[in-house]
């Protein structure tokens, strides 16, 4: 899989280069501002791309305008989007063209390299991963509402980890149940949100994400 | 050469022609505001007493202060006279009586009443000198030897006409031609006399700047106590937050480095609690650099960083924006927190269900309004949070007023003075 990475600092872009090489990935180009990355992301037209949200020349979000840029001249162009700090309003901007193919999550995420290695896979697939600190903010912010109210304990937890853009396999997974329990759940939660059945996970994904969003 | 000479004489008849036009501005100024404004300042402050005045005399009296800055405004631009503003600033709260006790207090308004009125006479005056210089002149050259020759001409003693024939006309041309030469400087030097009348009485006195002197004397000692605080905490919160967590860290990776060979398996253990402590020192540093300054506020400025910060909070806030351009950025700080720390009240006090956020650049301030539809009963005097706000606000000479009856709503009024930049990004230093 060829990826095209985005990282000012040496010390962390080296450290990425390592990490996704010994996955098997192949990075193509590492980029340390914002215009070289433009460029990369057009030219070489990666499986995924990994991006620093700020970078060179402005220390501002440079990294997350370059994205957003990429995406409107190649539709869908996956782009996992790292920060020090995690913003609803990036998460926003970045999910609002709902054509699937973009990650959010805290540069701490890293650290649990399988779980990280995952949500790259996920992203390049067209699939979604959003930071739990993001999905959790979305969480309270409705928490006060009537549907949200009706769910169980359980089924908010399973639709935190949907909303991460994880697929029913992986949160089966991650709460030590079977992923027929899951469905169950899922069903549930779409009924009582009133919300389109979708078998496709991303679409599914950007549903939730809609209806926490809006 | 000759064009040279062109260009000079082009130079001065503009010069000319802007002193005429501005010493009638000056006269029309005396005679159409000056006159009226000084007659119902007069009769809206005796009828006070009445109650009519209670309304009548602040708007007159703002009104003098509009025609005032005006002149300021002038003074400088024409004649590089400034006159700094003087009046004090407007209460941020209280009802009719208040305001007009904020104009009648002000020693700046008495001084402007009396400008007013012998601005009348002198403005007049010294406009009318202006500009008939120059047009007397030219009256010399093209208008009086010549109409004089047909018919008897009110001429006026300066121009040698009437009997002397040729001579005379020839003389009337060339004192004519003189006068208007002499008139360009002699006109502008008129216009920076009336400018140095003005600053006389339109500028702040001592008094007004010694007050100012101690208001910002006040307001700076706030705000080195409060930053030095500030420091204080963001010292403890790395001490005792993730510097003392990455010394675990880096003993628990050595002890790991230690037990690889003979206990791989606690080794791993150690690794795995190594990690969870670097989480932990991340989301600290995270909250701590928050506290400081907000990326989303170096990323994304005022407008960016409130609608983010809106989106966080527990409750729908409608913002509404309207900012073109960036402030400097410790201004831009302290808008931030002012509005932070009022919406974590709504969060925290109101009860509210819905809250808003109205900020605006007019003029050469930034107007902040917030509102919700709580339980009100807000006591700005009560409370670390809003005297923390009126103090930041205060190192920019900024206000704020609190609205909060019992059962509500509360809004909350902040001005900050502020200039913009262009709608660039700004650069700042470190990543994401």
């Amino acid at each position: 899989m060829r990826v095209v990475i985005a990282e000012d600092l040496a010390l962390l872009r080296d450290g990425l280069i390592r990490l996704l090489g010994a996955f098997g990935f192949e990075v193509v180009e590492a980029v340390d501002n914002g215009p070289s990355l433009l460029r990369a992301l057009t030219t070489h037209r990666p499986d995924v791309a990994v991006v620093d949200v700020r970078l060179p020349p402005t220390f501002t979000d440079e990294g997350l305008r370059a994205a957003l840029q990429a995406r409107e001249k190649v539709p869908g162009l996956p782009i996992l989007v790292l920060s020090q700090h995690v913003e609803q309003l990036y998460a926003r901007e970045l999910l609002s063209d709902s054509s699937g193919g973009i990650g959010y999550l805290l540069k701490d995420r890293v650290s649990d390299v399988a779980q990280f290695v995952d949500a790259v896979r996920r992203v390049a697939g067209g699939g979604t991963a959003l930071d739990p600190d993001v999905v959790s903010q979305l969480l309270t912010r409705h928490a006060r509402e009537e549907p949200l109210q009706a769910l169980t304990p359980r089924e908010r937890e399973v639709l935190g980890l949907m909303a991460e853009g994880r697929s029913n396999a992986a949160i089966a997974a991650a709460l030590f149940v079977t992923e027929k329990a899951i469905s169950k759940h899922t069903n549930n939660i779409f009924g009582k949100l009133g919300l389109p059945q979708s078998e496709d996970d991303n679409r599914r994904v950007l549903a939730v994400l809609k209806y926490l969003g809006g | 050469m000759s064009e040279r000479f062109a260009d000079r004489f082009g130079a001065q008849a503009r010069r000319a022609f802007v002193t005429v036009v501005r010493g009638l501005i000056q006269t029309v100024l005396a005679f159409a505001a000056n006159l009226p404004l000084f007659i119902l300042a007069v009769l809206a402050i005796v009828f006070i007493p009445l109650g009519v005045g209670v309304v009548l005399a602040p708007a007159v009296l703002l009104a003098i202060r509009g025609v005032a800055n005006q002149q300021r405004e002038w003074a400088a631009e024409w004649s590089g006279v400034p006159i700094p503003v003087p009046y004090r600033p407007e209460p941020a709260e209280g009802g009719p009586f208040a305001r007009l006790r904020w104009l009648l207090t002000d020693p700046a308004t008495w001084r402007d009443l009396l400008w007013t009125f012998l601005n009348i006479p002198v403005g007049a005056f010294l406009g009318i000198l202006a500009c008939s210089l120059t047009v007397y002149g030219l009256e010399g050259v093209f208008v009086a030897p010549w109409v004089a020759q047909v018919t008897a001409y009110g001429w006026g003693p300066f121009w040698p006409l009437g009997d002397y024939g040729v001579v005379g006309i020839v003389g009337t041309v060339v004192l004519g031609a003189a006068l208007t030469v002499a008139s360009v400087p002699l006109g502008s030097a008129v216009v920076k006399a009336h400018a140095l009348f003005g600053q006389s009485l339109l500028a702040p006195t001592r008094n007004a700047l010694a007050a100012r002197v101690v208001r910002l004397t006040e307001t700076r000692s706030d705000t080195v106590d409060a930053s030095a605080a500030e420091l204080r905490r963001i010292e403890r919160d790395l001490h005792d937050g993730a510097q003392a967590r990455l010394v675990a860290l880096s003993m628990n990776i050595g002890l790991a480095e230690e037990m690889m060979k003979h206990d791989p398996e606690t080794a791993r253990q150690l690794l795995a609690e190594a990690r969870s402590a670097s989480g932990t020192a991340l989301t600290e540093l995270r909250d701590l650099v928050r506290g400081i300054h907000p990326p989303v506020l170096a990323e994304r400025g005022l407008d960016g960083a409130v609608r983010a910060l809106a989106l966080s909070l527990p409750l729908p806030v409608d913002v509404r924006i309207d900012v073109p351009g960036r402030a400097d950025a410790p201004v831009e700080s302290a808008a931030y927190f002012a509005v932070a720390e009022i919406l974590a009240n709504v969060v925290k006090h109101s009860g509210a269900q819905r809250a808003w956020v109205q900020i605006e650049h007019t003029g050469d301030r930034l107007l902040m309004i917030i509102g919700d539809d709580g339980t009100g009963g807000a006591d700005p005097a009560k409370g670390s949070g809003m005297l923390g706000i009126e103090r930041r606000l205060g190192a920019f000479d900024g206000t704020m007023a609190v609205t909060s009856p019992p059962g509500g709503p509360t809004v909350v009024t902040m001005e900050l003075p502020c200039a913009l930049s262009s709608p660039k990004t700004l650069p700042s230093s470190g990543t994401a």
